[in-house]
Formats: C-alpha cells, sequence, structure tokens
C-alpha cells in the first residue's frame, strides 16, 4: 500500500501524523495547565485533591504523547532530532527536567512515607506547569524564527553560541508563542476541571479564571500570530533545494496551501466560540465547553504545523547558515523507513479508540469530595 | 584527555547514570504486572477477597515503583538526542523507528490501562479491570521489546546499508531488525531478568511479613506466586544466559574475550568460574592474564561455538591480529577504514563539484548488489568506524570491570536459581515459617538481583566500547558538540534529582509494605 507511495509523499504523510501528535500533545498539556493552577483555584483541601486526582488520571497520557512525538519525530525525520537536541541542549534539559518532576510527583504527594513534603511534589507540579508549557512553546516558535545550527559535510550539528538555546526566549515572537500556550493549558485545565469535578468553590473560582486567562491567551497568541505573519519566512526551491527567505511566507503559506489556511480558521473559531459560549453562559455550558476548545486547538496547533511543513517551507531554518535549514525532504529518513512505519501508523484509530473508551469509563462519574474518601487508589 | 575525550567520557557517565537509575525500576514494573495480572485473575475466577486484597496490596507498590521508572525513561529516549545527536542523525533511519514504534504501540497501551489499573476498581466491570491489568503487563513487556531491539541493533547492525548520498545508515529489512537473532535472544533474556528481581522483591517482602508475624496467609500466597514465578524465570534467564553469550561469540569477540579476561586465544579455551585478573596486565604484554584462576576446561569453545575444540580469540589476537586462525589486526582495519572514509570524501566532493566521470566510478563502489561493490565492502567499508579510532589498543573495553561484572552475574544468576527453588520447596511442604534464616535471606536476597541485573547492563554496553554501534561508529563520534561543562553539570542535577527521587520511593514503598496489605488495598 505505502511502497506505492513517492519518497516526498510519505515525507508529507509523516509530517502530517507528526503534526497530529504534536497537536494532540498541546491539547493535553490542560494537565500541566492544572497544575500551574492548584494555589490559584484550588488553594485549599480538598479542592486541591480534588484537582490533582483529576489531572493523575490524565498525566501519563500527556507525557506518552511527548515520548511518541519526540520518537516519531526520531524516526521520521532523524536530522531535526538531532540538531534540535543535541543543539538546543538547555531548552531541551530544561523541558525534561521538569517533566521528571512531574512524573513522581502524583504518585508520591500524598504517600506515607514521603520524605519531602506534600508542599515540594505541589511545587514541582507547578514548575512543570509553568516552565514546561512555556517551554514546549519557545521550542517550537523556534521551527518559525528559526535556531543558531550549522551542519557539517556529514551533517552532524554545532550550535552558534554557548546557550545552547537559551537564547530562544531572548525573542519575543518565541515568547509570546511559550506564553501563548501556558495561558491557553490553564484554560482547557479550566474548562477540563468544570467537566470533571463536582465542586461549587472550584466552579466558581474557575469562572474568573478562565475570564483572565483567555484576555491573556488571545494577547499573547495574537502577538504572536501577527508576528509570524509580517516576518520574512523561509523557503527553498523545489528542484535545487536551495533556501532562500521569503517575505508574509507563513502568512501566505495559508493562501497557497488552503489546507493550512482552513484549518487555522475552523480552530481559531472553535476555540473562540467555546471560549464565548462557557463565558456567556457558564453554568449551564461551562462543562462541555471543553469540546469545542480542545477541537478547536487541535485544528490550529495542526495548522501551525502544516505551515511549517508544507508548500516549500523550512520548518526548522538555521538563523547562522541558511542552507543548514532544514525542510521535510533533506531531514527525513530513508523512503523504506518511512514506508515501514507507515504501517505502523495504521494503529493510530486503534489506539485513540482505546484512548477514548478508557477515559469516558473514568469519567462517568464526576470527582467529589467523597471519592476521595472511599477506598480506591488515589493521590 | 582532550576536549573531545573529556566530552565523551561525561556523556557517557550520564547516560550511564540515567540507564542505571532507570534500570533500578524497570525490572520490578515488568516482572510485578505479571504476577498482579496473575492475582487478579485468581480473585477474578474464585471471586475471593483475599486475592482482591493481596492484588492491590501489590499494585500498590506497583504504583509507586513504576512512576520514577517513567521518569527516567523520558530522559533515557531525548538523550539519545541531547548527547549522541551525531548517532542520532548517522542511525536514526534504523533506531528511531523502533522508538517510535514503541510509543504508538507500547506506551499508550500501558499509560491508558494504567489509569483503569488504579482507578477503575469502583468505576469498571471485574473483568474490564483485569483485562486492563493484563494490557498493562502485555504493553510494558512490548515497551521492553522495541527498546531491547533497538539496543540489540547497537550490539549486531543488521538489515541496513550505508547511503552514500547521506552519508548515514538506512534500514533495508525491518524483519531483520525485529528478528535478528541477538534482539530475540536480548528480549527474551532482559525481560526473564525483570520477572526474577520482581519474583526476588514478592518473595522478599513476604518473608518479611512471615517474619513479623503479619498477615501471614497473604504473605505465603504471594510467596507462592512469587518463588513459582521465580523459579521458572530464573531458569529461563540461565538458558537465555547461554544464548546471549554464544551470540557475544559470534558477533562481538572483543566483548567476549573481556568477559573472560582472556589476552592470548585458545584452541578449547576453559570457561573462568572464579579468577582474579591482573591489574597489571596490558594489552600485548607477557604478564599472566590472571592471578588466581578456577577454570572448567574447553568450556569457554563449547558455550561460545558450540564445539570443545574451537579457538576462541583473545584480546591480543584482536588487536594485534593471528594470522593463522584468519584474523586481520585492529591497525589493518584501522587502514581499510581510513580508505573508505576517504573514498566516501572523494564521492561527496564529486558530488559537490558535479564531476559525473568520479561519481559513475565511485558510486559502483557503495553499490553492494555489484561485485565491485560487494568487494569493497567485505574489504574496506565493513571497516569504516574503525577510521575514526587513534591506535589499535583502542578497541579493548576496560576489561577488569566486563569480566567482575560476568562473573558475579553468572554467579548471583545459578544462585537464584537453588534459592527460588528451595523457597518453593518450603512453601509447598508449608514449613515456611519455620524457616527462619531462609526468610532472612530471602530479604537480603531481593538487592542482589539489581546487582545481578546491573552487572548485566554493564557487561553488555561497557563491552561494546569504544562502539555506540559495533564496528560501525565509535562513541567519540556519535556525541553531540556541546560542552564538557554543560554535560558535567547536567549529570550533576541528574544524579541529585534521580537520588532524591530514590530516597523518597524507598522512604515511601517502606512504609507502604510495614502499612500492610489491609491499609495498601486503601
Amino acid at each position: 500500500m505505502f511502497e506505492t507511495l513517492s519518497h516526498l509523499a510519505l515525507q508529507e504523510y509523516w509530517w502530517f501524523i507528526v503534526s497530529i501528535l504534536g497537536s494532540f500533545l498541546v491539547f493535553l498539556l490542560f494537565v500541566q495547565g492544572g497544575q500551574s493552577l492548584l494555589y490559584s483555584i484550588g488553594k485549599e483541601e480538598p479542592q486541591i485533591s480534588m484537582m490533582v486526582n483529576s489531572l493523575g488520571r490524565k498525566w501519563e497520557l500527556t507525557f506518552t504523547t511527548l515520548v511518541t512525538f519526540g520518537g516519531a519525530f526520531f524516526a521520521s525525520f532523524p536530522l531535526f532530532y538531532s540538531t534540535s537536541f543535541g543543539g538546543a541542549y538547555w531548552l531541551w534539559m530544561l523541558i525534561l527536567l521538569t517533566f521528571i518532576l512531574q512524573a513522581v510527583s502524583y504518585e508520591f504527594r500524598t504517600k506515607q512515607g514521603n520524605v519531602f513534603g506534600k508542599k515540594t511534589f505541589e511545587w514541582f507540579l507547578f514548575l512543570n506547569g509553568f516552565i514546561g508549557t512555556v517551554s514546549l512553546g519557545v521550542a517550537v516558535a523556534t521551527m518559525f524564527t528559526g535556531a543558531n545550527f550549522v551542519h557539517n559535510s556529514m551533517n552532524f550539528t554545532s550550535w552558534g553560541n554557548n546557550w545552547h538555546g537559551l537564547e530562544a526566549f531572548a525573542n519575543p515572537i518565541n515568547l509570546a508563542l511559550g506564553l501563548a500556550v501556558f495561558f491557553l493549558s490553564r484554560i482547557l485545565a479550566i474548562l477540563y476541571f468544570n467537566n470533571t469535578i463536582n465542586d461549587n468553590l472550584i466552579r466558581s473560582r474557575n469562572q474568573k479564571q478562565l475570564v483572565v486567562n483567555s484576555i491573556l491567551f488571545l494577547l499573547f497568541f495574537l502577538s504572536f500570530i501577527i508576528s509570524i505573519w509580517l516576518i520574512d519566512g523561509y523557503a527553498y526551491d523545489e528542484v535545487s533545494g536551495n533556501i532562500f527567505t521569503k517575505p508574509n511566507k507563513y502568512f501566505y503559506n495559508n493562501i497557497e496551501h488552503p489546507l493550512t489556511g482552513i484549518l487555522f480558521l475552523c480552530g481559531v473559531l472553535f476555540v473562540l466560540l467555546g471560549l464565548f459560549r462557557s463565558v456567556t453562559c457558564y453554568k449551564t455550558c461551562g462543562g462541555k465547553a471543553i469540546y469545542p476548545v480542545g477541537i478547536g486547538t487541535f485544528l490550529t496547533v495542526l495548522s501551525l504545523f502544516c505551515n511549517l511543513g508544507y508548500n516549500n517551507t523550512v520548518f526548522y531554518p538555521s538563523l547562522i547558515s541558511i542552507q543548514s535549514g532544514l525542510t521535510i525532504t533533506k531531514a527525513s529518513s530513508s523512503h523504506f523507513t518511512l514506508t515501514a512505519m507507515s504501517y505502523v501508523s495504521l494503529l493510530v484509530p486503534f489506539v485513540l479508540a482505546y484512548i477514548i473508551i478508557a477515559w469516558r469509563s473514568l469519567n462517568k462519574k464526576m470527582i467529589d469530595a467523597d471519592e476521595l474518601n472511599d477506598d480506591t487508589h488515589k493521590y | 584527555m582532550d576536549q573531545i575525550s573529556v566530552l565523551v567520557e561525561w556523556s557517557r557517565a550520564q547516560f550511564a547514570l540515567t540507564a542505571m537509575y532507570h534500570w533500578i525500576f524497570v525490572p520490578l514494573t515488568l516482572g510485578m504486572t505479571y504476577m498482579i495480572a496473575f492475582m487478579e485473575t485468581i480473585y477474578v475466577r474464585t471471586g475471593n477477597e483475599e486475592w482482591k486484597r493481596i492484588t492491590k496490596f501489590w499494585g500498590k507498590l506497583f504504583g509507586i515503583n513504576f512512576a520514577i521508572g517513567v521518569a527516567t525513561g523520558i530522559i533515557l529516549e531525548f538523550e539519545f538526542g541531547t548527547n549522541w545527536s551525531n548517532y542520532s542523525w548517522f542511525v536514526g533511519d534504523i533506531f528511531g523507528a523502533p522508538l517510535a514504534i514503541e510509543g504508538i504501540m507500547a506506551f499508550f497501551l500501558e499509560s491508558t490501562f494504567i489509569a483503569i489499573m488504579f482507578f477503575g476498581w469502583n468505576k469498571v466491570s471485574k473483568k474490564f479491570h483485569l483485562l486492563s491489568t493484563w494490557l498493562v503487563a502485555i504493553g510494558a513487556s512490548l515497551s521492553a521489546l522495541w527498546i531491547l531491539v533497538a539496543n540489540a541493533w547497537m550490539q549486531f547492525p543488521t538489515g541496513t546499508v550505508f547511503n552514500p548520498e547521506t552519508a548515514r545508515n538506512e534500514m533495508i529489512d525491518f524483519w531483520s531488525v525485529l528478528f535478528s537473532p541477538v534482539a530475540v535472544n536480548k528480549f527474551l533474556h532482559t525481560i526473564s531478568n525483570g520477572f526474577v528481581v520482581s519474583a526476588l522483591f514478592i518473595t522478599g517482602v513476604s518473608a518479611w511479613f512471615i517474619i513479623k508475624k503479619r498477615e501471614v496467609l497473604f504473605a505465603k500466597r504471594s510467596m507462592l506466586i512469587a518463588t513459582t514465578f521465580g523459579l521458572l524465570s530464573s531458569v529461563f534467564l540461565a538458558l537465555t544466559g547461554d544464548g546471549s553469550a554464544y551470540h557475544v561469540a559470534q558477533k562481538q569477540p572483543m566483548k567476549l574475550a573481556a568477559m573472560e579476561g582472556l589476552y592470548n586465544g585458545q584452541d578449547g579455551a576453559g570457561l573462568i568460574m572464579i579468577g582474579v585478573i591482573n591489574p597489571k596486565k596490558q594489552v600485548g604484554d607477557d604478564r599472566n592474564d590472571y592471578i588466581f584462576k578456577i577454570e572448567i576446561p574447553k568450556m569457554l569453545s563449547l558455550l561460545g561455538y558450540r564445539n570443545a575444540n574451537a579457538f576462541v580469540p583473545g584480546i591480543d589476537d584482536l588487536v594485534y591480529g593471528n594470522e593463522s586462525k584468519g584474523l586481520i589486526s585492529a591497525q589493518e582495519k584501522i587502514e581499510r577504514g581510513t580508505v573508505a572514509m576517504e573514498t566516501l570524501n572523494q564521492y561527496r566532493l564529486a558530488k559537490q563539484n558535479g564531476d559525473s566521470t568520479t561519481i559513475a566510478k565511485l558510486s559502483v563502489l557503495f553499490d553492494r548488489q555489484t561485485a565491485e561493490g560487494q568487494e569493497f565492502f567485505e574489504n574496506y567499508f565493513r571497516y569504516f568506524g574503525y577510521s575514526h579510532l587513534k591506535k589499535p589498543e583502542d578497541i579493548v573495553p576496560n576489561v577488569p570491570l566486563v569480566f567482575y561484572s560476568f562473573h558475579i552475574m553468572v554467579a548471583l544468576g545459578f544462585f537464584f536459581i537453588i534459592f527460588f527453588a528451595i523457597m518453593l520447596f518450603f512453601v509447598l511442604k508449608n514449613v515456611v515459617e519455620k524457616r527462619k534464616i531462609w526468610l532472612l535471606l530471602a530479604i537480603w536476597t531481593f538487592p542482589l538481583g539489581f546487582i545481578a541485573s546491573q552487572a548485566g547492563w554493564i557487561v553488555a554496553e561497557v563491552g561494546r566500547q569504544p562502539w555506540v554501534i559495533q564496528d560501525l561508529m565509535p562513541v567519540s563520534m556519535a556525541v553531540s558538540q556541546v560542552s564538557a561543562s554543560a554535560v558535567q553539570l547536567t549529570f550533576i542535577l541528574f544524579a541529585i534529582i534521580f537520588t532524591s527521587l530514590l530516597i523518597a520511593e524507598v522512604s515511601i514503598m517502606n512504609k507502604a509494605i510495614k502499612n500492610g496489605p489491609t491499609e495498601g488495598g486503601k
């Protein structure tokens, strides 16, 4: 089946798979957003524990998606994996360190014998919620704004400075996307809490937080979008592979590659509609708004990845050696590997199906204070 | 040491630190899930609430351990990129695929159904819960399968060709990578090792309860499952260990020589049972290999080559060559590898300059479908990786570390078989409560499982040095171009974090064990 596809078609297919994983990951960052809200919405017990237990049933899904996103990039576009991870060393280490802290915090937080105390692990969750989301956003933004790498003749990577990725935080466009991801993850978390926790105090605090976070999200997201539409983007010549800059490349991609534009418009509309409904009819719509906002988030992020990967766009530009920039044709695995991996990708719908079944079976009943007192496993 | 050497050593240290911490937790995860699944199956079939209590108690300990295994696991995957970026590009085509498949096929299965395993007791039916527990066990094993396939490929690269256009290795046969004999054996050996460590854990904890005269019925039932599982697994572990040694002999003779501290090759070589290698011994000198040794005659030849009189090459034979046995020297390999590298450089230069005559002349050398290409590969390109070595002695790993790790692992492996057999006998005869010394031994045997397990990984990974991929790529070529000080700092950070988390885990685990199954079930 996949053997008959051209190498370019497989590269485009795999870029789409990676984009889907990335988009799903951003939606699932509601776990991180929720962690950052423990002290502003939870504030005291049992609310904090209800929030932790609600998020705790999903944290591994976010974690797994991050790992699979990395693994899929490694397999399909190994030159990106080696360039970004090996070059932007500190940026990725920062992200990874916060995810290590998160992984143990749910399980250890309230256990007897926890030598570091409950608060320590709640702070670990906060750190992951804040630094993890902002840094991931900054890392993705560098795919638009560029990074300081250069390749030698063997395509081995050197970085142009000793900051190894931390310099990306100094770029306001990168930071805007980082903060947009952070506030978006908080919005998604608020809507997720409304959907899964039955507690009046949390619901009322959610309402206030929703408005504040929505405003901040829109501010940073619009700043990012407008900025990347206005800057010179990086394109490449299909025949020679030569890379050059092109004014407003990321804006025109929405028009020249209609799928990107349509996904973007649909995604933004879904997010805005969901936010509008959740704010204007909070009591009746608040619990369901996670669906339109979640779908909208998925579609918008998908459109951003499509913007980067298609229409002869450089998806990881180099700021110091323009021809070192990465395109899906240059960075990809061989035809054979992409073909073999494509068969594996057929498992994705089954994976999604059992995730949905498991999710629904666990979320049938909302979490309340009583549940924390029964004899089930809890965090 | 030059800058690159310092960077390589710290990068190796960081990866080893992460891997060794990871491997403290993963064996428990691999084995405990199956034993918990067996316990829950008994509960669902019999409806006996005691088995539910047993299942929930071990499930709680499993959960405490699982999280930290996940934490260390994520770092390992990304360290291939952060610390070994050249490697990631050079072989990402082959190595990345198993990692991605691991994510899609195994991690999602584990992470989705573990939520039901922990939180679903009152939310889903008994059968759905049991199914979820089994799926977690299967997911954990599948995860191990794919990462071990990737690791096996590093020991025995197969199903791949070098593409001169991209100057990297590319996969041409997925099934050859998946079902390589090294991969199959490595998976079976490693997973049975996880089963043994888990069985030692459950046996040890159960022994503690029996000594304390608490929850005796619970402890005996747990011990019955664990010792049965442990005995079967440890026998299987020994059999797959034999398979591993056989494959090492065929594919990585230098590793085998280091495992046995064998400097001078022999026909009908003996297997060292106990020995102390001479610390002053250097490659190529005339000092004795051992200060003291007890060996089983001809056994190494028999195990490694299935022939009691077969020649087993020693370290000196592999470094300096042995013409009578058809072994070429490492120096010769370095020279041939250099020819291969220079040919590749000429080809790439010609491509850059559009020199079609040179391209046509050289491209045939990289095509193994042609006679010329096959000859070039056999005589030169197979030694491509050697072109990065400075001197012949660079191909020798740390012999004492590999030798002692190997012998500790083997000795403990045989001890575990005897231990499980005796403990199972006591449990079946219902006299285990009276065997205080054996119960105490059971508690102290648990850490030995970790020692054996870690020793096994030292043999596998240190024994492969200086290669990150056997004969294809040395570690010095694979490392990321970051400063050594950056890696030193992250090493220290990881060491502090992992150690702190280990302390927290041990403390929480101890408390959960002391609370016992009644509280453990709640």
